[in-house]
């Protein structure tokens, strides 16, 4: 039996969880973690598709993913931690100076 | 056998993700998370990429997860009030876009992937999953952004530790 349209399914379900997670969500934290859903719904993407054309070259994408995401966790806790030192608060309607 | 696993593996990561989304306590919200990546891992074993299971447990549910345990019990995890309390237009005129493009990107997979032919036989796909050909295709074909990868980490790092200091100057 073919699975590549279920576990295509599958991802496509986290992501749009994911987008809303970012979109509706004021917690910051809770954003970031709707990103790194989002991020591993395109790994398992590339991972099936991999595996089902027989193709190795999307788990190697999969792994320079990982190491992006990575970063950009440590980037944007560094970033949440010192805003939160700054105003004592992570919710994202109460941070806008960069608002016009 | 595979199909009994694909479904519980891939029910738990659809729970999880919801949970993810909706829980206002954002402690429980981490634990789904390394849930959702834990069925996660089972689906790439299934996948026969054993490798990047291998990595998704250690990366994401390993240190990825424990920095942003870390960071709540660093700040006091405020609880948000109720979902739909602020600007309630704009939350279901999110949901409904996104549901609406949900289905539309299922309705172009069952269209496209649903009688495809599999073009990889059970044992090469089992072969490329290893890390001796994860390992040969990263340091032949995709060396410079191999090399690439080390800087972003190595910036990453320095940037975080410079963000997190008590006083920029």
């Amino acid at each position: 039996m073919n699975l590549l349209p279920f576990y295509l399914i599958v991802s496509a379900f986290m992501f749009f969880t994911g987008v809303i997670g970012v979109m509706t969500r004021r917690n910051a934290i809770i954003v970031f973690m709707s990103i790194e859903l989002m991020l591993n719904s395109a790994n398992l993407t590339f991972v099936a598709f991999s595996s089902f054309l027989g193709n190795v070259s999307g788990q190697v994408f999969v792994f320079f993913v990982m190491a992006v995401a990575a970063a950009e966790a440590a980037v944007g806790l560094a970033i949440i931690i010192s805003i939160y030192r700054n105003k004592m608060t992570a919710n994202i309607d109460e941070i806008n100076i960069l608002k016009w | 056998m595979e199909v009994i696993l694909f479904a519980v593996f891939a029910s738990i990561a659809v729970v999880s993700s919801v949970l993810v989304v909706t829980r206002r306590n954002p402690v429980i919200a981490a634990l789904c998370l390394i849930l959702n990546f834990g069925s996660l891992a089972g689906m790439y074993l299934l996948l026969s990429a054993q490798f990047i299971a291998v990595v998704q447990i250690i990366v994401y549910a390993g240190a990825i997860m424990v920095l942003f345990l870390f960071v709540l019990m660093l700040l006091r995890p405020d609880m948000e009030r109720s979902f739909f309390r602020h600007d309630p237009l704009f939350k279901w005129a999110a949901i409904i876009v996104s549901v609406f493009t949900f289905l539309l990107l299922v309705y172009a997979i069952i269209l496209t992937t649903f009688n495809a032919p599999i073009l990889a036989n059970h044992a090469k796909t089992i072969e490329i999953g290893t890390v001796e050909a994860i390992g040969k295709e990263l340091f032949s074909n995709f060396l410079l952004p191999f090399e690439a990868i080390g800087f972003v980490l190595l910036s990453a790092t320095v940037g975080a530790m410079l963000l997190s200091k008590k006083k920029l100057d």
